[in-house]
This record gives C-alpha cells, structure tokens and sequence, in this order.
C-alpha cells in the first residue's frame, strides 16, 4: 500500500502531470464559472485530448476538471445570486447578501479558501477511507437512504425563518413540482398536463435559476441600483475573507468530513449536502446570527462541504462503477473511455492509480482554488456597476443557461413560470430555499421510500442505521424548540420584549400577494388531485403526500393571517410581474427571429433607451455578448433556438 | 474490367462532409454516451478524408427526445447521424405515443451486440439447478430501471422458467441494480457482459453469486446460441427449451426473441438517414467493414465495450428490419402481460 502511494505521488509530481492538469482546471474553471454548463461541456472541451494518452496522464486531466467545477461557479452565487450548480445553491443563501452589501470580494475568498480546505481535507479523508469503504458503502440500503432524505427535507424547518407553515406549503410545492414527469415505480405520466417538455419534469438548472435568480434580477432592475449598495468594505475584502475563514476552522474541517462521508452515499451526494451542512451550521455555531442575511458562515459551510463531497463521490464510482454525483457521471465515462473498468479492481490492481486520481483531486482543488482567489478581487469590482449596465449580460447569461438544461424552448418558459412563482415569494416573505429543497429532493424521497418498502418491508425502519438517522433528524427540529423553551424560562420578561419588538404585527388583513399565492396554492393542490386520482397507487401516493403538505400549509398560512394577522412585508409586485412580462416578450420574440440576434437588439434596445449609456459602452457591451454566444457556439458546439434572423445572419448555427 | 470499374465508382463517390454530427439521445457517461464516443474516435479514423465527430447529447425521455428531434430535424447530407439503443428500440417496438421516430426511415452503419448473465444469491443454494428450485418456490426481488427498458427480456425470462421474482423498478442504472444486490436487498440481478466481467466475476469467486444462464447470442439464421464469452454457462433458451411442452412457437418465447434481437443482439446502433447519397453510403459502410476486421480496433473494443464483434452494413440492415417489425398480436401480448404480471400499464397507439 505505502509503495502504491509512493508511486501515486511520483506520477502526479511529473511535469506532464502538471501540465495536462492544469488544462484540466482551465476547461473546469471556464465551464464552472458560466451558469449552466457543467461537466458536459466540460467533457466535449477535454474529449478530443482523451485519446491516445496515457491514463495516468488523461486522469490527472479529468481530475482537474471534475474538481473545480464546484469551485468556479460559486462566481455566479455570490456576484448574480444565480446557484451555479447543484452543490452550490446554499451558497447564494448568505453569498448574495454579501455581495449585496459591497462584501463580494470578502464572500469569495472565504468561499474558495474552505473549497481548498474542503477539497483537500476530503482526499486525506479519503486516502485512508477508500481501503475501508465498501462495508460502509454497503451498509447504506434504500431505508437509510430514504431516511437521509427526510433529514435533508427538516431542514425546511430552519430555512423557513419563523414561518413554519409558509415553508411546509412552499416545500410541498417544491416535492409536486418535483415529482412531475414519470413515477418511477411504474412508469406512469403524471402532472404533465399533456405537456411533452414536461414528460421528463422540469431540470434543476431552470429551477433554480427561475426561482433565485429572475427575482433578483427583476428587484435590481426595479431599484435601479447596482448589485453592491453598501460601497463599503471591498478594499479589505480579500484579507478579511482569509480570516473568517481561519476563525471559523473548526466549521470547515467538520464541514467537510460531513461532505466527504455523504459523498460516499450513492443517489445523494451533491443535492443535500450543502444544504444539510448549510442547517448545520446555522443551528450550532455561536454568537451572533445572520443567517439568510449575509453570515459568512454561511458561504463557508457549504463551500467546504461540496468539495469535499465530490472527493467522497469518488468512492462508489471507483470501487462500484455507480457515480455518486452529476460528476461523478461525467468521470465514470471519462474512465470507460480509458479501458479502466471501475470495481473492486481499483484497489486491489490499479492502487497506485486510484491514489494517482485521489491525490490528484486534491492538487486540482488547491490550483483552482488559487486561481479563484487571484480573481475574487477584480470581479467582484463588476457588483459595484450600475445594474442597468449589466443587466442585459446577466439576462443573456441566465437565458443562456436555463436553455442548456434540455435545449428545447420549454426551458425558457419553465424558467418564467417559476420566475413567477419565485418573484411572488419573495415579495410576500415565502420561503425560496423551502421550495428548492423540495423540488430537488422529491424524486429521492419518493423512489428511496418506495424501494425501502419494497426490499425491506416495515422491518427496514428499524435497521441501527435508520435508526440514529432518524433520531438526529429529530434533534435537529427539536433542539431550536428546546433551546428556545430553555431561554424562555431562564428569562421571560426579556424574551417577550424581544419577540414583540421583532415581529411587527399588523391588523388580520391579507396581503395581495399572500392572497394570491394562498388561493393559487389551493387551486395548484386541487387540479394536481384531479390529475393524479386514476392512476395506480404507488404512482400516486407521493403526489398526493406532496398535496397534502401543499394545501395544508396553504390552509394553516390562511388560517394564521385570519386570526394573528400578517407579517408586515412589503409587497409590490405588479411592477416585478410586468418586468416578468417584459423577459416573456424576449423569450418570444427570441424564439421567433433567433437568440443571438435578439440578444444583440435587445441588448441595443436596452442599453440605450432603459440604461441611456454612452454608446461606446452600447457597442462594447452589445459585442462582448455576441462575441460569448458565438464563441460557445463555435468551441462547445452548442445549438441555440436559430429563427428567422439567426439563420440569415450567423448561418452557422 | 476490373480497372474501369473502380474508377468509375471513384469518380462518382460523392465526398464525406469535413464534420459529422452524431445525436446521442442519452446523457454524458452513460453507457451508450461512451459507446458513441469511443466509436467516434475510430470511424473517424477509418474515413479516408478523418472528418471531425462532434457528440451532440439530447437527454431526455429515456432517449425519445433525442430521436423525435433527429427525426424531425436531421438533413440527409451524410453529415447527420444518430446513434440508438434499447431504450430507443423498445418503445419504438411498444407504439409509445411519444414516438415520432421510425426505424424503417433509417439505416444501421455499425451496430455493437450485447450479452449477459442472470445470476442469484449463493445464500439459495450452491449449484443453478437448486437455485432455480429455490427460486420457483420462494419469491425473490430485482431491482429494475423501467418496465419497459432493458430488462423487459429479464423479466419475460424469469416468468418462462417459472421464478418467483418482484422486480423493484426505479433504479437509475444497471449499476444501481448490482449495489442492492451486494447489499443483500435483492436476490437476483442481471449484468451485461462488460459489467459482469468487471464487477460480478469476484463476487462468484468469493462465493457470494451463483450465474445462472447467460442470454446467449444470435447466430446468422437468427437462433440463439451459447455466448462465447460464457461457454460453460446454459443459455436462458436452453433452459426454456428443456420445459416439458414448450417450443420455440410460444408466443412468450416469439415475444423473447423479438425483443432479445433488437435489445441485445443489435444493442447500440449508428444509424443515418435512409434517403443519403448512395455512394455515400457505401463509403460508410466500407468503412465499417474495414473497421470491424481492424485488430486494433477489435483489441480496443474487446477491452471497452466488450468482447463481441461489430455487426456491419447489410447484415445489420437485415437484422435490424426484422428486430423492429413487431406484429400487432405480439405487442398487445406484451401489453396485457405487463398488466397481468406487474400491474403496470402502458399506453400504446
């Protein structure tokens, strides 16, 4: 073993290594920091090198771009409040709001550094754990997945600030939505509304961008500011970042050992990790709390889990050739095209290179890691812009990616109608991050049930391991709860002082939005029931579960309003929904004469008469976005919606 | 004679494009993703003028997608080209009424066959013989993918021999299916050929599976024969064919065959537009045909995709035309015994 280390360690210290593996990082760095690209562009840009290379070569490169893909599109977290991926959507929870209050630069250094320690934290983790893992790997059957699951879905409890029942609704939304598409114990179509785009649910990419990034989007361009308000604080940023981080070690190492042990679980990995270290953080850390707000804390708990957790993914991909994440995927493939069949064979014969992959994985993190950190500063200069200024690159940026996700026009209009959903919740005080975890946890949640009841019977939820999973799920919805019992009768009169100058409570009257969403919610419950009422029961026994939270939350949310009253939120949307209305009319008018032209005339349009700028910045602007679409295309081979325009003015689409 | 006629052919060859596309219906790393992309490598190798492959992945529908849109969109310049597997066959076969795609508008290039090998706990008994008693007495679970996917055959299989199986369906690859295997959730599993080299051969030597029958192979009179790679292991046909009172005449076992055909003996496929070039067609199965004599290919493919030879041009055609041709009789067949066996119910046209 100790001689297959060695040698794991003279062929990565090669420059050849280095080299191939930086080319790695380059190609993870450019598809990791555009939303929307992931590990598929990633491998069309390396693919044409694969060939003909010696493995150990080929892997460092595939290494390298695996492991900064989690590193590169925190950018687009914390600059555009955009989840640039799976494993990072607990990142724009606290990273927006930082960059919202001029601490971008701070928000990213500490975000690439516990990525770095994540990262390499994981592999030491997993240097050791590889040799022992497959007992544990196999110990984790479909109940203690299906339990892990629930874990991941009481976090809504935390991420709901207060607002219990407006999370539950908003959770059972997010679990409908996700179960849209096929049942998977038979098959059936369901919630598809005879839809075809909708035959396979809506992608996560379009999801989270519709439901974070468009109202965001939508309030900059109302408030007609730039993305950082605060001007302060930049300058230090950088060091200040470095700090928290230091402070803050004891988080990051647990962190990531959390990572990296999900990691290992096949079927959940990247999905729940960053959210379960997210409610882990918010719950156990000291002193004060601005969770939501623009902790650091939580940037860095999720930053050093996910990477982490995609060393951890690399334990059933290598030892059981079943990828433990999107990822994953990618390098499994990757791997069948170089003639190494993963198995058990990974350690037994190829040890050295397992380690050669293992270690790495670690290097890579550690050169994408400093990479980011060089440009941390300078970019997170662009939230400082006028917003008007750079609101047709995001616009363009986040149309871009939504289509990626599927390539069909369905995204873009999946994209506005949860744009709607998220530019309604945000406005009336819903939980976002309640509905995401829903959505993304609902196809586990319903197959790992099904499966646990299948194999197992009643017997799999008394298995030890569901067991201790289930009791720390409960510790984590009760401990808040027993803690805030253990204050109150500590000191009751300061308590209620507190509460009632927090909570502003208004006279019993509905806010518009809230009605609204209410009636919608009711109304979205019913016609699912309708939907779903013929077919067979394992098919629809989720669905129905996912309505019952739905309308039930929806129902105590009325009920909650009628007899305490609201909580005072501001609540203008029209003006949001009528700029909702205006990105409709462009992914129209796009579907019609062709993306790249409306890009560029809307663009033009935009920049002159809504942002009234120079028109050396018009044209500057307007040609860096063709100058990307064009690129893209010619370098990924990516198709775009080519209308009428399109096909007359850039005949190579 | 001989002279004029090459250089006539010469003369009106019509030249391959400089960039071929090829639609992948499924995702990034998955099986037929990687077939594509390995064979990518070498038919480009094998053209004379070595265009450039591009890999345009269309997820989506369990490959429907994809293939509607090529179907709809594909120019037939020779440029365009799609790439298929038994999750495109099958639904093709069942009238899903997604489908939009027709196979009998297409034409193989180059086709990739597949085995695979049933084996089960060896905690049923230490030899196939007790373990198929056992499991004809006791009910056994299997974890599946879709009812209507690869494992379609499997689960015809195992009701013609008389086994007690419940599939599990909703697993996301065979891979999974393996892991509640070893995990001791299922008690039977199913890999093809590669996988089951690579990740089930130390599990029968360490004692814990038992192979059961491989599915075989198809010989050129379309009869299923013992797989070369399993010699010593029955095949599912064998087995059946022993029953008292049965024939290769049995509906079940016509449905099985059809099904075998085009899900296994013709697994991956790279198909063009039927209307190309002529002579370009041509070019591209010469192409083919060299390749699949190729030793250096062969070694390459024996080690990535298994070790079975590539079917090619006309052989593949034919093949291919008598796979997918499934009587309406048959289909309503598969219907009903998917209903009445799994409750599960598909929609045909």
């Amino acid at each position: 073993m100790l001689e297959s280390m060695i040698s794991g360690i003279s062929q990565i210290l090669t420059v050849s290594h280095l080299l191939y593996m930086c080319l790695g990082v380059s190609a993870g760095l450019l598809v990791g920091i555009i939303p929307g690209l992931g590990g598929i562009a990633g491998m069309a840009l390396l693919l044409p090198f694969l060939y003909g290379m010696e493995p150990g070569l080929a892997l460092g490169m595939l290494m390298g771009m695996v492991a900064v893909i989690p590193t590169g599109d925190t950018f687009a977290s914390v600059l555009m409040g955009i989840p640039g991926s799976s494993s990072s959507q607990a990142t724009v929870m606290d990273g927006f709001p930082l960059a919202k209050k001029g601490q971008a630069a701070r928000a990213l250094s500490s975000a690439f550094l516990s990525s770095l320690c994540g990262g390499v934290i994981g592999a030491l983790i997993l240097t050791v754990f590889i040799l022992m893992a497959r007992p544990l790997v196999l110990g984790f059957s479909s109940s203690e997945l299906f339990v892990l699951t629930m874990l991941g879905l009481a976090m809504v409890a935390v991420l709901s600030g207060g607002q219990l029942f407006k999370g539950i609704a908003a959770c059972g939304l997010g679990l409908l939505v996700g179960a849209m598409g096929t049942a998977p114990a038979t098959g059936e179509f369901r919630l598809n509304m005879g839809i075809e785009y909708l035959f396979d649910g809506i992608p996560l990419v379009v999801v989270g961008l519709g439901i974070f990034a468009i109202p965001e989007i939508i309030e900059l361009m109302i408030q007609k500011s730039s993305i950082a308000r605060d001007q302060a604080g930049l300058g230090k940023g950088w060091k200040r970042g470095v700090q928290d981080v230091w402070q803050n070690r004891g988080l990051v190492a647990r962190c990531a050992g959390i990572g990296s042990i999900i990691g290992t679980i096949p079927g959940l990995a990247g999905s729940v990790v960053d959210w379960l270290t997210y409610g882990y953080a918010s719950r156990t850390v000291k002193g004060e709390k601005h969770f939501g707000q623009g902790d650091i804390r939580g940037v860095i708990a999720p930053e050093a889990a996910n990477n982490a957790c995609a060393c951890g993914a690399m334990v059933p991909t290598l030892l059981f050739g079943v990828p433990g994440s999107g990822t994953a995927a990618i390098f499994l493939g990757g791997l069948l095209l170089l003639g190494l069949e993963p198995g058990v064979s990974m350690i037994t014969t190829h040890l050295d290179l397992t380690y050669n992959i293992i270690w790495s994985l670690a290097l890579a993190n550690i050169l994408g890691a400093a990479f980011c950190l060089l440009l941390a500063r300078p970019v997170a200069q662009l939230t400082r812009v006028p917003f008007a200024l750079i609101a047709p690159v995001i616009t363009m940026l986040v149309l871009f990616a939504a289509y990626q996700a599927t390539r069909s026009l369905g995204d873009w209009y999946a994209l506005i109608a949860i744009g709607a959903i998220g530019l309604l919740f945000k406005q009336a005080g819903w939980s976002r991050p309640a509905f995401l975890i829903g959505f993304v946890l609902a196809p586990g949640a319903e197959t790992y049930f099904y499966q646990s009841i299948q194999f197992n019977g009643l017997a799999g939820f008394m298995r030890p391991g569901v067991l201790i999973i289930l009791s720390l799920t409960a510790l984590a919805l009760l401990y808040p709860l027993g803690k805030k019992l253990l204050a109150r009768r500590r000191n009751t009169a300061s308590e209620k002082t507190a509460t009632a100058s927090v909570v502003e409570k208004t006279k019993p009257t509905w806010g518009v939005v809230d009605m609204i969403l209410v009636v919608g919610m009711l109304l979205i419950a019913a016609l699912s029931w309708y939907d779903v009422r013929d077919i067979s029961f394992i098919a629809h026994v989720f669905p129905m579960l996912s309505i019952v939270f739905l309308g039930g939350g929806a129902l105590a949310v009325a009920i909650q309003i009628r007899t305490e009253g609201a909580l005072r939120v501001e609540q203008p949307a029209l003006q949001g929904l009528c700029w909702l209305a205006g990105l409709l009319m462009v992914v129209v008018v796009a579907s019609v004469l062709g993306f790249i032209s409306t890009a560029t005339l809307g663009s033009l349009l935009f920049l002159t008469f809504v942002a009234k700028s120079r028109w050396l910045t018009i044209v500057l602007i307007t040609l860096g976005i063709v100058a990307f679409l064009l690129g893209m295309q010619s370098l990924l081979s990516l198709h775009y919606p080519s209308g009428l325009l399109d096909a007359l003015i850039f005949p190579a689409s | 004679m001989a002279f004029q006629s090459s250089q006539a052919s010469e003369t009106a060859k019509t030249p391959v494009p400089d960039t071929l596309t090829w639609t992948v219906p499924f995702g990034v790393g998955g099986g037929t993703d990687v077939w594509a992309r390995f064979m990518s490598h070498w038919v480009g190798e094998s053209l004379e003028n070595h265009p450039a492959i591009v890999i345009n992945n269309v997820p989506g529908g369990g490959s429907i997608t994809g293939a509607n849109l090529f179907y709809s969109r594909a120019r037939s310049n020779g440029a365009e080209m799609i790439v298929t597997s038994a999750s495109t066959q099958y639904p093709a076969m069942l009238k899903d009424p997604r489908v939009r795609f027709d196979y009998s508008r297409w034409t193989p290039i180059i086709a990739a066959p597949t085995g695979g090998v049933v084996y089960a706990q060896s905690s049923m008994g230490d030899d196939p013989k007790k373990v198929l008693e056992h499991l004809r007495q006791h009910e056994t679970k299997f974890g599946a993918q879709t009812p209507t996917g690869l494992e379609l055959p499997i689960l015809l299989a195992f009701d013609m021999l008389g086994l007690q199986v419940d599939p599990v369906f909703g697993m996301r690859s065979r891979g999974e299916g393996r892991l509640a295997f070893e995990r001791g959730e299922a008690g039977i599993d199913f890999q093809t050929t590669s996988a089951y080299f690579s990740s089930v051969t130390p599990l029968v030597k360490s004692g814990q599976a038992v192979p059961l029958f491989s599915l075989g192979v198809m010989n050129d009179d379309n009869v299923i024969v013992r797989d070369p790679a399993f010699p010593d292991l029955p095949t599912f046909s064998e087995l059946y064919l022993a029953q008292p009172g049965t024939s290769r005449d049995d509906m079940a076992y016509q449905v099985y065959h059809k099904f075998f055909a085009s899900g296994y003996a013709l697994q991956k496929l790279l198909l063009v537009p039927k209307d190309i070039d002529a002579s370009m067609l041509e070019t591209y199965r010469d192409a083919a045909k060299k390749l699949a004599k190729d030793p250096e290919f062969l070694e390459a493919a024996r080690q990535r995709i298994g070790p079975y030879d590539p079917v090619t041009g006309d052989v593949a055609a034919r093949q291919l035309e008598a796979a997918m041709q499934m009587s309406q009789e048959r289909r309503q067949w598969i219907v009903d015994w998917l209903k009445q066996k799994h409750d599960i119910r598909v929609v045909t046209q």
